[in-house]
């Protein structure tokens, strides 16, 4: 049984648990997982190396079915794959014999089997927005690391999904371009906004980014805290600066370093 | 400039000349020793014997013993590409198939195959088909190696998103995994040119009326050494010539999947 959708609740996380080994002697790699997360809302999840977070990303994507529990989106059991998700992976992944424009239209060949011109405007389009235009034509050898893996947002974006899912997306940059690369995704967020749940290491990228913060235990992984992200948007480095984004980031920390006395 | 370097135009001449400068210094080292030392041609014949003797062969006897040689290379590596590339797709999408076959797949590679050629030819005959067998036996297995080695290395992530796409397993194949193990497929196809002329020459040995190898052999056999050694230059400009065809091949259609500098 499916509980009717709401507009407060588009993703919804009922006991949600995983389980690698079908032995029931092992154990789950996440358990007992309750989450709503609302429409259009950005949501983040930190916790340590190997807590299930990538898991919980991949059950929301169909990708991988619960052991225990149901994941529901708009009301409906998320069962197999569903194309109104685009995922980020943690490196570009870009196809490197396709040059940018054909590997960000790689989703509608794929599947399709074939593209349309109007297709090739909207990844153009899609290009401009990331401020790729001048790149359309370039192989993806020929970018930077932060360039390659905006293609791949964008290449997420082309079927426009509700949902944006985001595994690690900004781990194998350097730090500048991670901070410049995470402001330029609010940009697009705020221009077509989506249901996005991302997933990092950095618990300040989390606080600048997500309306919500999830604070994920170690192994078996578990919802320990959840710390909803009160700062004005849009966010600029200026966000940074603040005395209030300090105060969010060290109660974070918190909660991951002493989560008994939490 | 402060480094104590030659300057870099100098310093990439000297790299790009650098072989060839060996080569010659180690053919000129070579003709001075059977001079001075007075060698005869059956022990080692000095390089411009050599080159006399590849002179005093028709230039027409040359290239129907080539073509002899490269038609038998060219179809076993054919029909070796043909044959290895599907196995490899099939054992990719199949782990019974895999495990049924590669035992086979590695009794046919560790027999040898100089051993297996002559029950080849007396069960087969001494013409083309059972020539091309031989060639084949040697280059498929690098083959399917090499390409069942670059299917399995696709990145999962892109598998993954494949999957999240719903999209078919054959676009799956065809749009992800085979291009994936192109630079694979041409490591194993450098490999299986060069073994398809040995093959070929192997084929030769056992029973032939033309083809460089059985030039060489037959030379030896008459003690025409110097010919012998122009015949087996030539083999190896030509099987250096194919393989450097497949590089190029590599270079023109999938500059891509060369490594990065």
């Amino acid at each position: 049984m499916t509980e009717p959708a709401t507009n407060r609740s588009f993703v919804r996380l009922s006991g949600v648990g995983h389980r690698y080994d079908p032995d029931p002697e092992t154990p789950m790699a996440v358990t007992g997982v309750d989450l709503d997360i609302q429409r259009h809302e950005f949501v983040a999840v930190v916790g340590p190396s190997g807590c299930g977070k990538s898991t919980l990303l991949r059950m929301i994507s169909g990708l991988l079915k619960p052991s225990e529990g149901e994941v529901s989106v708009f009301g409906r059991q998320v069962d197999g794959p569903r194309d109104d998700v685009g995922i980020v992976f943690q490196k570009p992944t870009l196809l490197p014999w396709l040059n940018v424009r054909k590997n960000v239209l790689f989703p509608l060949k794929h599947k399709y089997g074939r593209y349309s011109r109007e297709d090739e405007k909207r990844a153009d389009e899609l290009l401009e927005m990331a401020g790729l235009e001048s790149f359309a034509s370039k192989m993806p050898d020929e970018l930077s690391g932060g360039m390659q893996q905006r293609v791949g947002i964008v290449r997420a974006l082309l079927l426009n999904p509700d949902i944006l899912l985001m595994d690690e997306p900004f781990s194998a940059l350097d730090a500048m371009t991670r901070e410049q690369i995470g402001f330029d995704l609010l940009k697009i967020w705020e221009e077509n906004p989506k249901t996005v749940l991302f997933i990092t290491h950095s618990i300040a990228e989390a606080v600048l980014l997500a309306d919500r913060v999830l604070v994920m235990s170690k192994r078996p992984g578990t919802l320990l805290e959840m710390l909803d992200v009160d700062l004005p948007r849009p966010r600029t480095r200026h966000t940074i600066s603040e005395p209030r984004f300090a105060e969010l980031t060290e109660r974070l920390r918190k909660h991951i370093y002493e989560p008994e006395a939490a | 400039m402060s480094l104590k370097q030659p300057d870099p135009k100098t310093r990439r001449l000297l790299l790009a000349a650098a072989p060839w400068l060996f080569f010659v210094a180690l053919i000129l080292l070579w003709e001075l020793v059977c001079r001075v030392f007075s060698l005869p041609e059956y022990v080692l014949p000095a390089p411009t014997a050599i080159v006399d003797a590849f002179f005093n062969v028709e230039f027409s006897r040359w290239m129907t013993h080539l073509w002899a040689t490269l038609r038998v290379a060219l179809m076993g590596f054919l029909v070796s590409i043909l044959v290895a590339v599907p196995i490899a797709i099939a054992m990719m999408r199949s782990e019974l198939l895999t495990r049924t076959l590669y035992p086979l797949l590695v009794v046919i590679q560790s027999t040898p195959v100089v051993a297996v050629a002559p029950l080849i030819i007396v069960l087969m005959g001494s013409d083309d088909p059972s020539r091309v067998l031989i060639t084949c036996l040697l280059t498929f297995f690098p083959l399917v190696v090499s390409t069942a080695t670059g299917i399995n290395e696709t990145p999962a992530e892109l598998i993954e998103l494949s999957r999240s796409l719903d999209a078919p397993t054959r676009r799956e194949t065809w749009q992800i995994r085979i291009p994936y193990a192109i630079p694979h497929i041409f490591t194993g196809l450098r490999v299986a040119i060069t073994l398809a002329i040995i093959g070929a020459v192997v084929a030769e040995f056992v029973a032939a009326e033309e083809g460089l190898g059985y030039f060489i052999q037959f030379s030896t056999s008459f003690f025409r050494i110097p010919q012998a050694f122009a015949g087996l230059f030539f083999l190896a400009v030509v099987s250096l010539l194919l393989f450097k065809s497949v590089q190029w091949t590599q270079q023109i259609f999938f500059p891509w999947s060369l490594p990065k500098k």
